[in-house]
């Protein structure tokens, strides 16, 4: 049992190495959020009005409807970089000398998702400080509640970086996950928008948002910001980090998926 | 015999291309053993499949006595290797490299600092165990990765072509240690397309196009021709 803590203390802890060694890594993963925050949000507040739904008990500015969307939206990228370090990880060889550890598979690919869910938690954090700074703040308790919806978050999106990482066998191909998976979750989901205004415009595509589980992630903090329970997305984010997670062991499977292929 | 590392029948295909056609051979314990193959023969599978980063639907590969495919944990865990490619993180340490190793192979953190020191004192490592991968040369590098490969005693060391990219002194030190690694009782199997890695009284295996081509003691499979002659007429009128 040691040996398999010992593995979680190593893996987490490169994690946080990596983290601080790249700065800019932490710091366009903030200013990311932050344009939308203040310019985007800013442009469409006079455009969107948003009406009273749960969990908010008043009128709110577009600004503070967006903050949960922006902080899933760290997670997503979050994720995908990791998955996109482990592609070219696998390329450079540090791959390798990880999955010839003795421990299971399974382990070594948890230890490091939940490595790298703990530092996307860090960087919604650093995100939410900022838009506090500006003015646009939630409940002080909302900020405590919301640690372990993040993390979960963090959790599903990771484990989707990784089911992705499986199968792409190159780093040039990771332009195609920007188009094909990033922008479609972001968009099509309560992040920019809540889902009956997406209603109004077309059912299809309300749809498809109430289906997408990162809307359950944004969902998830939103309600937890405001300290309020959504039992329905944190089953589903759950039941999408488990579906997800199974499938990276699948795909990490040596006689199946990764590196089948000669590359 | 002592068991080293052995393989039998051992078989790979990428889709219709067949990469390795049931190769199988026996490394005892104390015994360095030089794969030697032209690109393409099929190493580069070979070392995939026995690390493990792919299982074939055939064959057997037995590190120390353990199946890899049955109990890949034991087997992986007396097994060594230096890759091809680097596998240091740059930013790290040296030393932090090598704990970063022993955690991933479940090493106890007591003893751990000790065993750090002697595995680069062996090789001569140990002024830079506290500087960055990065500020280190070819050489240094293949030197430190050589000192992880060895921290958890494993009793087979596989070595991929790693002498790829070094100045002559570097090679020749590499060369001269994993010998005397061999010498004291450990299991080497090291690939490269060099000849002049080899020495006479070394086991040669020569891969070619999937098979088996050669194996032996080199001074006895190359005769009276030189190592690197034989080895061109071998695999050029194998062609």
């Amino acid at each position: 049992m040691t040996a398999w803590l010992n593995v979680l203390r190593a893996i987490v802890g490169r994690e946080f190495l990596r983290f601080v060694h790249q700065r800019e890594r932490f710091l366009s993963a903030l200013v990311r959020p932050l344009v939308w925050l203040l310019i985007f949000a800013a442009g469409f507040r006079a455009a969107l009005g948003v009406s009273i739904i749960p969990p908010y008990q008043t009128y709110i500015t577009y600004e503070t409807y967006i903050v949960p969307g922006l902080c899933a939206m760290i997670l997503l990228f979050n994720g995908m970089q990791s998955s996109l370090s482990l592609v070219y990880d696998r390329e450079m060889g540090s791959m390798r000398l990880l999955l010839t550890s003795p421990l299971p598979r399974w382990w070594l690919l948890l230890c490091r998702l939940l490595g790298s869910s703990a530092i996307s938690v860090l960087q919604v954090y650093a995100f939410l400080a900022i838009a506090a700074l500006f003015g646009i703040t939630m409940p002080t308790l909302g900020y405590l509640a919301a640690v372990p919806g993040v993390f979960l978050g963090g959790l599903m999106l990771g484990a989707l970086g990784l089911v992705l990482s499986s199968f792409i066998k190159q780093l040039e191909n990771f332009a195609g996950v920007m188009n094909f998976v990033i922008f479609p979750m972001f968009f099509l989901s309560s992040a920019l928008y809540p889902l009956w205004k997406m209603a109004e415009s077309s059912e299809l595509l309300h749809d498809i948002c109430a289906l997408n589980p990162f809307t359950y992630v944004v969902e998830l903090i939103r309600f937890l910001l405001y300290l309020q329970f959504n039992l329905t997305a944190l089953l589903v984010v759950i039941g999408a980090t488990l579906v997800f997670g199974a499938a990276a062991v699948w795909g990490y499977d040596p006689s199946r998926g990764l590196m089948k292929r000669k590359s | 015999m002592t068991s080293g590392l052995s393989v039998s029948t051992l078989a790979y295909s990428y889709g219709s291309k067949d990469a390795l056609k049931g190769v199988s051979f026996d490394l005892p314990k104390g015994q360095f053993c030089a794969l030697l193959g032209p690109n393409g023969a099929g190493k580069s599978t070979l070392v995939s499949l026995l690390t493990r980063l792919l299982v074939s639907p055939g064959g057997t590969i037995q590190v120390a006595g353990h199946d890899l495919r049955r109990t890949p944990g034991p087997a992986l865990g007396r097994l060594g290797v230096v890759f091809q490619q680097p596998t240091l993180d740059l930013d790290l340490t040296v030393r932090q490299n090598l704990a970063y190793f022993a955690a991933l192979h479940g090493l106890p953190r007591k003893g751990l600092a000790s065993r750090i020191d002697a595995a680069l004192a062996r090789l001569n490592m140990a002024e830079r165990a506290g500087e960055k991968v990065r500020a280190l040369n070819g050489g240094h590098r293949r030197r430190t990765e050589l000192a992880r490969s060895l921290l958890h005693e494993p009793e087979v060391l596989l070595l991929d072509e790693p002498t790829v990219g070094l100045d002559a002194a570097s090679r020749a030190g590499i060369v001269g240690h994993v010998h005397d690694l061999a010498d004291q009782g450990l299991c080497v199997l090291w690939t490269t397309h060099l000849t002049d890695e080899v020495r006479d009284t070394d086991r040669l295996l020569v891969l070619h196009e999937g098979n088996i081509l050669a194996d032996g003691i080199t001074g006895d499979i190359r005769g009276v021709s030189n190592l690197s002659e034989w080895f061109l007429d071998k695999t050029e009128t194998a062609l």
